[in-house]
């Protein structure tokens, strides 16, 4: 059982939750995620870990509406209790100095970003952070990505914060301002194949973060698995994080959807159910 | 310490059990069949989840044990990787004291009623039998009788707990909670140690839990003999990964002198051919934990599964009918097994195999997958085998399946499970560097104690040996837990 200590809503639909776990807090490194089961009934699903405080034994997590479980999850409050915990798992980051480094967030995969972001700082890189989202409000943890970033570059669909445009024009922007000597891009599939083709196109070695469906999360059951360089992986083990030009981005979105009918039809009941309780 | 031959030997010339030998001519004792165990039909049970067998009756268990000639050199002793007492058990059955039948197992097995159910008797105890051995007979149900004791003791409400030796205030780890980690948690606190066994999942009960499904062993069963063991002052950590969680010198500052790794075989294999990615392929760990573990196929339960009409399995193993068997019960209009040898060959339990044939499970022997094939979201709908022929016997002493060439056709199938086998768990051997391996990812351990090459880490089971059964693992926990004892006994009178 673990604690919500804090909650916090960033956006309608998207909230910071500070949770009780003094041993994932003192292990846990950038790049780590956890897996939780919200109830006896509930699936158990993986989320990076957004940040930690060993000292006051906790970890953050960000969690935006999808589904069932992170409905759920973001319908609990501050006292309430997480039946199920496991972490860290994966491999943590692989963090040097490399140079100018060139960050790139889209939506709630700020989050993971976050601590890659502070581990690149902290290693005496320059980081150059790239935000993006559909709107303003969608524009999440840009203080904290301030604190850790040499420069910050907001991208909004919309035009509403920062500058109008998708991710990869902020990306291109400062790669052909400056030299970049890695990347490492986080968001939803989608934007980690664009961002990877930009960076490809001037042959900067990038990381991505997948993040597929998982059960166990301890390599046991083979469902986050996807052909990097074409050969099979699990992401739970042998990632998260890999090469973003060996990952076969076409196979990473089938897996992903895998469920989707399923996952629709779940929600709706959930909604519903919510609805009647109300 | 006594050997286990020397503790089977022992009982024999108790005068209880002269009187009984005497109490029946042998020829009448051989004279009688083997009592078969009652089971569901199996065109009922293969739409639903309760067990197949119902195990046998009183009056079935004490017959049965009559069979038992009680053999001055009791042979299937020597099949036993747990080293079960099985003459004196049967023949507290035949005197009708089920309860003392219990009580002999349980000195040497901390899972009778698990064992009873999914050991490969016909393989071990029951092949060594003298009845198979020099009668040609059928041999006598060690493993029915075994679990009647078992369930007869369950369901009595007296269930003994093993005598405790004094508490040593030493305490000691167990990595993984399957039945290696049980075995050898279960001995230790009979030894007197402080144990805590920590587990990855939210579930005690490893491949118990995730993998064996509830018609096999069901989960309710599993849960008794954990009872059971907390009552013995086990305790018990869901959730954490030792190596991940905590590390193993964490652990060793909190005061844990040794450690039994049982992590098990973590890693499921896939066979590398083209499309096996597609959406509805799965290993047969995640159907099996998707299905057993997170109840996907029960209404209410988030975890969500596919559905398949036309299922194939790949593979020859107990995993493999487990899953078969289960996509039939989850109402697949046709179920098959897709096995590269011929059906004498194949690793799964006899009793599992005719089971599955009786549920109307397709075999489609002397076949192997070579491509998949999907729909335009993905979803695979479409498989090419080809046939193959036995050669010369390979390493594991069975003959070599060869591909026969220009022999492929196309099934159709909307979910196909892959199981051909397991490689360990990386996790915990990734988290400490001086650890030796083999260069298949298993452990290397001395056989005698099963310590490793870090002298406070022990381990065994699928870890070590890269894809074994149940008993075996709890044979490995059982060897460990005297190496471990004999490691802190050494090292205490160091100190």
């Amino acid at each position: 059982m673990n604690k919500i200590i804090e909650k916090e809503f960033f956006s309608e639909n998207v909230a910071k939750i500070v949770i009780d776990a003094p041993e994932i807090a003192k292990s846990r490194k950038a790049g780590h995620f956890v897996i939780i089961r919200l109830d006896e009934k509930g699936e158990r699903i993986p989320l990076t870990i957004a940040d930690g405080d060993p000292e006051k034994g906790t970890i953050t997590l960000v969690v935006q509406k999808v589904g069932v479980t992170s409905a759920k999850l973001l319908a609990m409050n501050e006292g309430d209790e997480i039946l199920d915990m496991v972490g860290p798992l994966g491999k943590a980051t692989h963090i040097e100095n490399f140079g100018t480094v060139l960050c790139a967030g889209g939506g709630v995969g700020v989050a993971p970003l976050l601590p890659i972001v502070k581990a690149l700082h902290e290693a005496g890189n320059r980081v150059i952070t790239v935000l993006a989202g559909r709107n303003k409000d969608l524009i999440i943890l840009e203080d904290e990505m301030r604190k850790y970033s040499d420069e910050v570059v907001i991208m909004t669909d919309d035009g509403s914060y920062g500058k109008q445009g998708l991710v990869t024009a902020g990306m291109e922007d400062v790669i052909k301002r400056e030299k970049v000597d890695k990347s490492v891009i986080i968001g939803p599939a989608i934007m980690m194949k664009f961002g990877s083709f930009t960076t490809k196109k001037y042959n900067i070695p990038t990381e991505v973060s997948l993040n597929t469906i998982m059960v166990d999360g301890t390599g046991m059951c083979g469902a986050c698995r996807i052909s990097i360089g074409g050969k099979t992986k699990f992401v739970c083990v042998d990632g998260p994080e890999f090469d973003a030009f060996q990952v076969d981005w076409d196979q990473m979105m089938m897996r992903m959807g895998a469920y989707k009918t399923q996952e629709h039809e779940d929600y709706q009941r959930y909604l519903e159910t919510v609805e009647t309780e109300a | 310490m006594e050997t286990i031959a020397e503790y089977i030997k022992k009982g024999r010339p108790d005068a209880w059990r002269a009187e009984l030998r005497k109490s029946m001519k042998a020829k009448e004792r051989t004279g009688l069949e083997r009592v078969i165990m009652p089971e569901q039909d199996p065109h009922i049970r293969n739409k639903n989840i309760e067990e197949v067998n119902f195990g046998i009756t009183e009056e079935m268990a004490v017959v049965e044990a009559h069979r038992c000639l009680d053999c001055p050199e009791p042979t299937c002793t020597v099949g036993c990787p747990v080293g079960i007492d099985i003459p004196q058990f049967i023949k507290k059955i035949e005197t009708k004291d089920f309860l003392g039948a219990a009580a002999v197992i349980k000195k040497t097995n901390a899972l009778p009623a698990v064992c009873g159910r999914v050991c490969p008797q016909e393989k071990q105890c029951e092949l060594s039998c003298f009845y198979t051995q020099k009668l040609k007979k059928p041999a006598i149900a060690i493993g029915n009788l075994e679990r009647f004791a078992a369930d007869y003791e369950r369901n009595s409400g007296k269930m003994s707990i093993p005598e405790i030796a004094e508490s040593n205030g030493i305490k000691v780890a167990i990595v993984g909670s399957g039945p290696a980690g049980l075995a050898a948690a279960g001995d230790l606190a009979k030894m007197g140690y402080d144990v805590t066994v920590f587990e990855a999942l939210h579930e005690i009960g490893g491949v118990l839990k995730y993998g064996i499904p509830e018609f096999r062993l069901p989960n309710d069963i599993v849960d008794v003999e954990i009872e059971n063991m907390r009552k013995m002052g086990v305790k018990f950590r869901t959730d954490f990964i030792v190596g991940k969680t905590a590390s193993f010198e964490d652990l060793r500052a909190d005061g844990f002198q040794a450690f039994f790794v049982g992590s098990g075989a973590g890693l499921p294999k896939f066979m590398n051919i083209p499309g096996e990615n597609y959406n509805g392929i799965f290993s047969s760990n995640e159907y099996l934990t998707r299905i057993n573990l997170m109840k996907a196929a029960e209404t209410g339960y988030d975890t969500p599964v596919l559905e398949g009409k036309n299922v194939a399995v790949v593979g020859g193993g107990n995993t493999a009918m487990d899953s078969v068997r289960t996509s039939k019960r989850l109402g697949a209009k046709r179920s098959m097994i897709i096995y590269r040898r011929s059906i004498e060959e194949m690793p799964a339990r006899v009793e599992e195999v005719h089971h599955a044939q009786d549920e109307e499970i397709e075999f489609m022997n002397l076949h192997n997958p070579v491509e998949y094939y999907a729909d335009e979201n993905g979803r695979v709908n479409k498989m090419r085998v080809q046939k193959m022929e036995l050669g010369e016997p390979d390493a594991s002493g069975r003959r070599r399946p060869i591909p026969m060439e220009g022999s492929e056709f196309d099934i159709d199938v909307d979910l196909v499970v892959v199981a051909v086998g397991v490689s360990p768990n990386p996790i915990v051997p990734s988290s400490l560097k001086d650890l030796k391996m083999t260069d298949w990812g298993t452990i290397v351990v001395d056989k005698e104690s099963m310590q490793t090459s870090i002298p406070d880490i022990f381990a065994g089971g699928d870890i070590v040996r890269g894809g074994a059964t149940v008993i075996l693992a709890m044979g490995d926990g059982r060897t460990a837990a005297v190496g471990m004892h004999k490691y802190l006994q050494e090292k205490v009178k160091a100190n």
